[in-house]
């Protein structure tokens, strides 16, 4: 059942054709095009589940935009991508911006030429036909086992980013001074139990900032934080423009003298912040103050090498690797990096 | 652009915790100067393999090679001297 489970992962974003999908007709033909009926529930409901929905069309892009917005429905997509270019493009552009890997992505065309091509050059990415769009919210890879509160909120949080972004090409100046305009605040707690299924739902969706890729379900997340021998560390990042939401996940195994990070896990949403070498000075220093040494466990994938260069780049080295692309790393904390003055880190 | 001002400028613009006046030498330790964060780190490792067209092995990720300027030319040169 987990190898199936693995073959294929949970969508994250479903990338819509207009013409004769979401609506009937073709725009440029016809201005009185209709929604296909129950198309917005459909989306509602995905939405709902905390998957995203972004625009892959062929069309003029300014009609296009006024017929969603005048339909009710613009706010739900996220970098639409509405031109002539071809539809491959497009996805590459919505998973650069999602910052999402192309297996997460799902495609609804009513072309077979369309499907095809975006098959041929991105064979990761899921690609339907348009004529069953009402069965889509019984997919078992648009089903996410738990909606957390962070999955509730996350287009909100993506719209926040859209914003950061567009900020971010305005400004100017070095990043750091950047960064420090956006007032960030990690906090990092010990995960109680109301954490658990965003725990889980982190460790099932998050590939490239990720040491072991391994995943843990609720009942051993709630047996690590009754033992003494563990410890769950979870780390929420708000700015001005709100909350990114809990997006970053430790889990330490307590020995004598020794403390074994056996997964050290960020959203990919926070990459640009340097908030993993932030965590990790944080698990660090505590490590220190209670006069341990420190040992993270490591497995290289396709996805994770971002995460190697932070552990190496947090002065982390290898004392040990096996088959599989195992690796054991050591910190002897000689060389701790400090909190940068851009944020501020608030732990409990 | 020399190779030494693009290096010395990368590391300028990421690194914080540096005083308003702080001139950053050749041979100083960024790694105890300022705060290196996981960004800069891709950044660096971005610009020696896209820019410079060096590919960089796991073994090659290692502070050693890259805790000040000069370090960073250092490892660069031999790197391409290896190639």
């Amino acid at each position: 059942m987990k190898v199936a489970m693995k073959a294929r992962k949970e969508i994250k974003c479903v990338v819509w054709d207009l013409d004769n999908t979401i609506w009937e007709g073709i725009l440029l033909e016809n201005d009185n095009v209709r929604l296909r009926p129950g198309i917005i529930q459909v989306i509602e409901t995905l939405d709902a589940r905390g998957i995203l929905h972004s625009i892959a069309s062929k069309n003029n892009r300014d009609f296009a935009l006024e017929k969603l917005r005048e339909f009710g429905i613009a706010d739900y997509f996220l970098y639409p991508e509405i031109s002539w270019n071809a539809k491959s493009v497009s996805i590459e552009r919505i998973r650069k911006n999602l910052n999402l890997g192309k297996d997460r992505l799902l495609f609804i065309d009513d072309q077979r030429f369309e499907r095809d091509e975006v098959n041929f050059v991105h064979p990761e990415v899921l690609c339907l036909g348009a004529e069953d769009y009402m069965k889509l919210p019984e997919h078992p890879l648009l089903n996410p086992r738990f909606i957390t509160q962070d999955s509730r909120r996350r287009r909100i949080m993506y719209l926040d980013d859209q914003k950061r972004k567009h900020a971010e090409s305005e400004f100017i100046g070095p990043r750091t001074d950047y960064l420090a305009s956006l007032e960030l605040v990690l906090t990092i707690n010990n995960a109680e139990e109301i954490d658990l299924q965003r725990a889980e739902e982190l460790t099932m969706r998050t590939n490239q900032l990720n040491t072991t890729g391994k995943t843990y379900g609720y009942g051993e997340l709630k047996r690590m934080i009754d033992s003494d021998r563990h410890m769950i560390l979870i780390g929420e990042l708000i700015d001005k423009y709100g909350s990114f939401g809990k997006i970053g996940l430790a889990s330490i195994e307590k020995f004598d003298v020794l403390w074994n990070l056996r997964l050290f896990l960020m959203s990919c949403r926070v990459m640009a912040y340097g908030i993993g070498s932030v965590f990790l000075t944080y698990i660090l220093q505590k490590a220190k103050e209670e006069g341990n040494k420190v040992t993270a466990e490591f497995i290289h994938t396709d996805f994770n090498r971002m995460m190697y260069i932070t552990l190496k780049f947090s002065n982390f080295t290898e004392i040990g690797s096996g088959p599989g692309g195992n690796v054991i790393f050591e910190n002897d904390l000689s060389l701790i990096q400090k909190i940068p003055h851009y944020i501020k880190l608030r732990a409990g | 652009m020399e190779l030494k001002t693009h290096i010395q400028d990368l590391i300028a613009k990421n690194l914080s915790n540096l005083d308003e006046d702080f001139v950053l030498q050749d041979d100083d330790n960024i790694f105890e100067r300022g705060f290196v964060d996981s960004l800069f780190a891709l950044k660096l490792v971005n610009f020696i393999e896209d820019r410079l067209g060096i590919e960089l092995e796991n073994e090659d990720l290692d502070i050693a090679n890259f805790y000040s300027v000069n370090r960073i030319l250092d490892f660069i040169q031999s790197k391409k001297s290896m190639g």
